[in-house]
């Protein structure tokens, strides 16, 4: 493959969609159950992780997300056996979250068939992790999640443990950070949005994605192909889809037509 | 009958998910760690995830070289994948320049950062490099501008444009996405990775003519 440790930051310009909207299911994982809650809590049983994996990528996904929701209490990811499982028959990229320490475990999530792994609370606690990660595999495969709740101050406050743990890192410094120590791509997650299908955090994503020279993904309060639209347009590369797919409001093809419709670019 | 494919094993990426997809596909995979194996292939792909030197290193050390060599002239279907395309051609620019396989003329180079991000990674759409490019190919059922999946930050310049296959608009440039040059095809992004479009693509490897099968 042959990538560079370091993505590349270029100046800020206008937005122009180099390439089309991702649409990136979200699969958060409660072993051995898929689960959704809301804002992060409260969670409730869909299904089994592999059966949805695969109707997705039938949809047309362009990528899937494994979250391991637990991990993080629990000092590990649970999810090696499902992501060689999910490898072995879905055939778009996978990125693979929760629980994750270390380089070792990076690398066994990847044999197993991980293309990115989605670092958020072992990178609060050693931020060295991003870089040895980027270092090693390439910033191609290090995603970090940056979870935000709004403050009433109108401030946003970085989160870890899915919006568990107050960090008392402003949000939007945190996410410079972890791009300067080499993340090739970051996940912003709106715990306060999280489930609510009514609308992404549009003010806190603009600011990031306007600013920062790696692709990023919204992640929280998708609720309709509207919804999608309004992000998409403030110039992300990706949008993370969970209880409006798990819920069946629509099917990745469907979301995919009403983007094409609104005038987003979509893969058909 | 099922088609037979080796994946050549050189210590270097994920060898398992162009292993998943042919398998899915209904292959029998197996494979080559060193030139012996090679030399009895029916079907040869080589992967590749990593540096271009510590490719070169691996594939010198395993005793794999001439093996490649000799089964691209044998005239066997073989795919390069992403690093694996990139070793095709006879040299390569990232940390230093290194000496490649040779086996298509040209060069590897670094995507210049101007306008862009690097890596360039991502769907894109693949375009025929010229009318008619994709005919009798490994392209032939695809259509033109179908997206498939990328991640690199240096890309391969053909010497002869005869041997250029696909290309991928990025930004000011258009970056080589695949390559051709008889039995051998190489390919920038990760077919394996390319949803149904990409498994097309192998499926269409599988089923290309051998000269070692016996009409």
């Amino acid at each position: 493959m042959s990538t560079s440790p370091v993505p590349s930051a270029p100046a800020a310009t206008p937005f122009v969609r180099t390439s089309p909207l991702r649409v990136i299911p979200r699969l958060d994982i409660k072993a051995p159950n898929l689960v959704k809650g809301i804002r992060l809590e409260g969670l409730r049983v869909i299904g089994d992780p592999a059966d949805h994996a695969q109707r997705y990528f039938e949809q047309g996904a362009d990528e899937l997300m494994y979250q391991d929701i637990v991990a993080s209490l629990y000092g590990r990811n649970s999810l090696t056996e499902l992501v060689r499982k999910t490898a072995e028959r879905i055939f778009i990229p996978l990125t693979v979250g929760g629980g994750i320490r270390s380089v070792t475990d990076i690398q066994a999530l990847l044999r197993a068939g991980a293309d990115k792994v989605c670092l958020n609370t072992a990178a609060v606690a050693r931020p060295e992790l991003i870089s040895e990660a980027a270092s090693t595999f390439g910033s191609q495969c290090v995603v970090v999640a940056i979870e935000t709740i709004r403050q009433p101050s109108g401030a946003w406050k970085a989160f870890t443990d899915n919006g568990r743990e107050h960090t008392g890192l402003d949000a939007y410094d945190w996410a410079r950070r972890v791009v300067d120590l080499g993340a090739g791509e970051l996940l912003l997650t709106s715990v306060d949005r999280d489930g609510t299908k009514k609308g992404f955090d549009l003010e806190f994503i603009k600011r990031l994605a306007a600013t920062v020279g790696v692709p990023v993904v919204a992640h929280g309060g998708a609720g309709s192909a509207a919804h999608v639209a309004e992000v998409a347009n403030l110039g992300v590369d990706g949008v993370a889809i969970a209880s409006w797919l798990h819920y069946k409001h629509g099917t990745v093809g469907e979301l995919k037509q009403g983007l094409a419709s609104a005038g987003v670019e979509v893969r058909p | 009958m099922s088609a037979r494919v080796t994946i050549v094993d050189y210590g270097l990426g994920n060898l398992h998910s162009v292993a998943n997809a042919l398998t899915h596909l209904g292959a029998q995979v197996d494979y080559a760690e060193d030139g012996k194996a090679i030399a009895n292939a029916e079907r040869l792909i080589l992967p590749g995830v990593g540096a271009f030197a510590d490719g070169m290193r691996n594939l010198t050390e395993r005793g794999q070289v001439q093996a490649l060599r000799a089964f691209a002239a044998s005239g066997r279907p073989f795919i390069g994948i992403c690093l694996g395309m990139q070793l095709l051609f006879d040299e390569s620019d990232e940390f230093g320049t290194h000496a490649g396989l040779g086996i298509i003329p040209g060069r590897v180079e670094r995507i210049p950062a101007a306008g862009v991000k690097v890596p360039h990674v991502g769907w894109n759409r693949v375009q025929p490099a010229r009318a008619e490019a994709w005919d009798g190919s490994l392209l032939s059922s695809t259509p033109a501008g179908t997206f498939a999946y990328f991640v690199h930050s240096f890309a391969a310049k053909p010497r002869d444009a005869a041997h250029l296959l696909a290309v991928a608009a990025y930004g000011a440039h258009r970056l080589t996405a695949a390559v051709s040059m008889g039995s051998v095809t190489g390919f920038q992004y990760h077919p394996e990775k390319s949803g149904a479009a990409g498994l097309a693509m192998l499926r269409a490897f599988l089923v290309a003519p051998s000269p070692l099968e016996v009409p």
